[in-house]
């Protein structure tokens, strides 16, 4: 058993609380945005927010985030058009796109810590999020076209 | 041959079932309703609609949904192939929408894979869209009280002078039954280059909006009410294991763990594997990890890499044996006569796909038709396979093709449909089974290790005068689908997708490529199709061995190249794809090479390295040519890639962007499994188990990229693979530039770098 919110909304789950916070989101809560790629934290397909910070739902056990409070990419923005998304779209980004809602999560957080990154933040911050397209030179190119939207509408908090 | 309201009942019972099924799944139908890319059909057309081919229909408000049998896996292939019809039918592209097929034998061979979808498609939907047009035009015509030739078709219009009616209009007239014979489809008049207007114009894809919100939904994410969910326990190897006893006493600790089954498999695609059934997939994973299975074990168990490559040295040192794929009398003659030789060894490791979403499907049965929800690309190659396995016809088993979460090939074999399909009919529930990345990875279909001697003569003044090839791997082509294979010159059948790139455009003299099936391989393990197929590893051997034999004449890498890119005899090129033959392979290569910066002086440690090839095979040539621009660390052996400089011939570009993606991405490939990939295969599986060990490019690895395409009006050619068969031996050259280090292996990895050093 385990209660937490979910973009916003609070959900309680019958399951161990060992069970991966991943299976809960995609089978229980029923958002299928989150992908299962690797089941070991090493590809970043399965990133989520848990209190604001990325983190890999399926090395995470439920039991951990009782109380949290997770995004999802389905929560990122309530009409998807984070500058990150918008930007995503713009440049056209994905191929495949499974490891898209990854790589969003997680650069949404790198913008909140590094709001005009570098190339050499993007590489260290990014570099857990394998995309097997290869879309590198997109992704990198869109979090400094989202970097920018964002420093131009001071929409950092 | 379509007529008006082709299949309507067809695609209502269709549409009931898909909408059955969706609504029952409390709100989560795999349906993809928003932009049509799952295969719920959504609406049948209503009672008055233009279909004049099976390929796409015209509803009253102009609205164009246009039939897609390829599978969506990162190509952006529908946006693609339906800008294609849109050109031809001139409608407004807003007004355009795609959808997935169903694997009803009307649409024909169902495969998604070799870089073929646009150029397959291209003469089929100019030809489709032709029609409507014609029909529409002669339609539009009578309305407007004149004749067809004083009309044009426009941004969906009818339009005469100053007069015009909209197709839409056209349509709610109801009017148009027009129906055409393929001979007729064949006769439609296409537009000349000089008036498209969707072809090579930068259109959003379709697919991609879904992909940044969380609402595309790929195999993994189908779902039906009372499904259990299944992963699979392995059996030690791929072929010839047979289950004895299956002990789960351990598993019942596991909540939610339902059964486990041993799978009678009568097609033998999955010989040996149990089905692990739980109420959830976390509890199918462990209850799984609990299931103690005892086999009879299948000698590829004791089979490792340098077994399969040892055997395969061993085929090639025996001048029996093997497919002559390419045969020109005399060879003897010349190496007998030659001034000087060069023979030289490559070797490439077995490589997986890794694509991110695990193979999965979701089978159930309904209304006594077995239905299977799942990515896939080759449909028409599993589908008899299913049928087998299931003692079912054909017209009882479904498949519904989801979104990939990346093919590379890995998803042409289609095996994973078949323990799903066999698990719900014995279990009487719908089965969602989902293999774990350690599952994928043990039975991917693997890139085959290969093995290849190229040898060269040469007379005194230094020109080719014959040149030999001998290829070993494990053949896909054989093992899955031995129809398809190609007969050699010699009347051998050789599977043609593990030897193209041997057969290339270079003006060598008396030439011979010889194929060789490495039966161990194809016994030991089921090998795959992988992005580029042969040709990725054909070319490190061609490419590399042509800097190798330019070095060793002292020419500059390129001129001794194009010297041979002559466009004489068999390498002049032929109509309809392959016009300009090797002259339009040379172009590629001077402009690489002056993109790329070639010639000029490099810091220390520094190199270019320069490789062009035709892509995938003869007939659907995509000319492309590569710089590479490395930097090796003397110390640690470690290769930095800098920069890649591309240049490609496909013929007309469809979609510039997504052209340009398809570029980008294969390339990296192409790096990737020269730097960073590379398994092997250890005592019958791999020896990579997830993404700790195996390792595919990342991020900080990415080097910068230029691609240029060269402006060109002739018939398009597939651009998924092209950029990946350069790239590896163009690194390779690069390393020899910088350091004099000849690296013949692949992947490269800082040991081998350092012993090339040593004995350079």
């Amino acid at each position: 058993m385990a209660t937490f919110q979910i973009n916003g909304r609070a959900v309680t789950v019958d399951v161990d609380s060992d069970t991966p916070l991943l299976w809960v989101i995609r089978d229980d809560v029923g958002l299928t945005g989150t992908k299962f790629g690797c089941g070991i934290g090493m590809c970043g397909a399965c990133t989520v927010h848990v209190g604001g910070r990325p983190t890999r739902s399926c090395i995470t056990p439920v039991g951990s985030v009782d109380g949290a409070e997770v995004t999802t990419i389905e929560g990122l923005d309530p009409a998807g058009r984070h500058p990150l998304q918008k930007a995503w779209v713009d440049l056209q980004v994905p191929q495949c796109g499974y490891c898209q809602s990854g790589q969003i999560m997680q650069a949404a957080v790198l913008l909140k810590d590094f709001p005009e990154p570098t190339d050499q933040d993007i590489d260290a911050v990014m570099a857990g999020n394998l995309c097997r397209c290869m879309t590198y030179v997109r992704i990198r190119e869109a979090i400094k076209q989202a970097a920018a939207e964002l420093k131009e509408t001071g929409a950092h908090g | 041959m379509g007529k008006l309201l082709h299949n309507d009942a067809a695609l209502a019972a269709v549409t009931r079932r898909g909408f059955l099924i969706g609504a029952s799944a409390a709100g989560f139908a795999f349906g993809f309703t928003r932009s049509a890319l799952a295969a719920t059909a959504d609406a049948a057309p209503a009672e008055s609609a233009f279909e004049p081919t099976i390929w796409y229909s015209m509803d009253r408000d102009g609205i164009v949904t246009v039939n897609i049998i390829r599978a969506e896996m990162g190509q952006h292939v529908g946006t693609s192939c339906a800008q294609i019809l849109a050109d031809e039918l001139e409608v407004d592209w807003a007004n355009v929408r795609i959808k997935a097929v169903d694997t009803d034998p009307k649409w024909g061979l169902m495969v998604t894979g070799g870089s073929w979808s646009v150029w397959m498609t291209y003469p089929v939907f100019s030809h489709a869209g032709a029609a409507g047009r014609t029909a529409l035009i002669e339609e539009g015509a009578k309305l407007l009280h004149t004749t067809p030739d004083k009309c044009m078709a426009r941004n969906g219009a009818v339009v005469a002078g100053k007069r015009s009616v909209t197709y839409a209009e056209i349509v709610r007239r109801g009017g148009l039954a027009r129906s055409y014979t393929a001979d007729e489809l064949d006769k439609m008049p296409v537009k000349p280059a000089s008036e498209r207007r969707l072809i090579g114009r930068q259109v959003p894809a379709i697919d991609i909006p879904s992909k940044t919100d969380g609402t595309a939904i790929y195999g993994i994410d189908a779902r039906v009410e009372g499904m259990v969910y299944a992963r699979p326990k392995l059996p030690p190897t791929r072929n010839g294991c047979k289950v004895k006893t299956i002990d789960d006493s351990a598993a019942k600790s596991v909540k939610g763990y339902l059964s486990s089954l041993a799978i009678e498999d009568p097609s033998d695609t999955v010989p040996g594997w149990v089905m692990v059934f739980a109420e959830s997939y976390p509890a199918a994973i462990r209850a799984a990890d609990l299931v103690t299975v005892d086999w009879d074990v299948d000698q590829a168990s004791l089979v490792s890499e340098a077994d399969i490559v040892a055997h395969g040295a061993q085929q090639i040192a025996d001048p029996k044996g093997g497919a002559h794929v390419v045969d020109d009398k005399g060879v003897e003659e010349a190496f007998a006569a030659a001034k000087s030789t060069l023979d030289a060894t490559y070797r490439t490791s077995s490589v997986l796909h890794a694509q991110l979403e695990p193979v999965n499907a979701l089978a159930f049965e309904k209304d006594g038709i077995v239905e299977i929800h799942t990515g896939n690309q080759w449909q028409s190659l599993i589908l008899p396979v299913l049928s087998k396995a299931l003692a079912l016809p054909p017209e009882k088993i479904v498949m519904r093709t989801y979104l990939l979460g990346g093919g590379f090939g890995r998803r042409l074999n289609g095996d994973y449909a078949v323990p799903a399909a066999l698990a719900t009919r014995a279990l009487g529930k719908p089965v969602k089974m989902i293999l774990t990345r350690a599952d994928d990875m043990q039975f991917d279909s693997i890139r085959s290790p290969s093995i290849q001697t190229l040898r060269m003569a040469f007379d005194d003044g230094g020109n080719v005068t014959a040149m030999e090839h001998h290829a070993s791997a494990g053949w896909p082509t054989l093992v899955m689908a031995s129809g398809f294979m190609a007969k050699g010159a010699d009347g051998q059948p050789y599977d043609q997708f593990a030897i193209a790139g041997a057969d290339h455009w270079y003006d060598v003299g008396a030439q011979r490529v010889r194929a060789l099936s490495n039966d161990m391989a194809n016994r030991a393990f089921r090998p795959g199709w992988l992005r580029s197929v042969g040709p990725g590893w054909t070319n490190w051997a061609v490419e590399s061995f042509m800097d190798e034999a330019a070095h060793k004449l002292g020419l500059d890498p390129v001129a001794f190249r194009l010297r041979m890119l002559n466009g004489k005899g068999r390498n002049a090129g032929s109509a309809p794809t392959a016009v300009g033959g090797a002259l339009r392979q040379a172009a590629v290569l001077k402009r690489a090479a002056e993109k790329g910066g070639w010639g000029q002086t490099m810091p220390k440690d520094t190199g270019l390295g320069i490789a062009t090839t035709f892509g995938q095979e003869r007939d659907m040539p995509t000319w492309v040519s590569c710089v590479a621009r490395v930097s090796v660390d003397r110390k640690t052996g470690f290769v930095k890639l800098e920069k890649l400089t591309l240049v490609a011939d496909a013929g007309t570009v469809v979609d510039p962007d997504g052209a340009l993606a398809q570029m980008q991405g294969a390339a990296l490939w192409g790096a990737s499994m020269a730097l960073h990939e590379g398994s092997e295969f250890v005592k019958g599986r791999v020896k990579d188990s997830n993404l700790d060990t195996y390792t595919p490019l990342r991020m900080g690895d990415t080097p910068d990229i230029e691609v240029e395409f060269v402006a060109s009006t002739e018939p398009p050619c597939g651009l998924g693979e092209p950029a990946t068969t350069v790239v590896g031996p163009a690194i390779g050259n690069a390393i020899f530039a910088a350091t004099g280090a000849r690296l013949r292996d692949l992947p490269i990895r800082p040991a081998a770098v350092l012993e090339a050093l040593r004995q350079s």
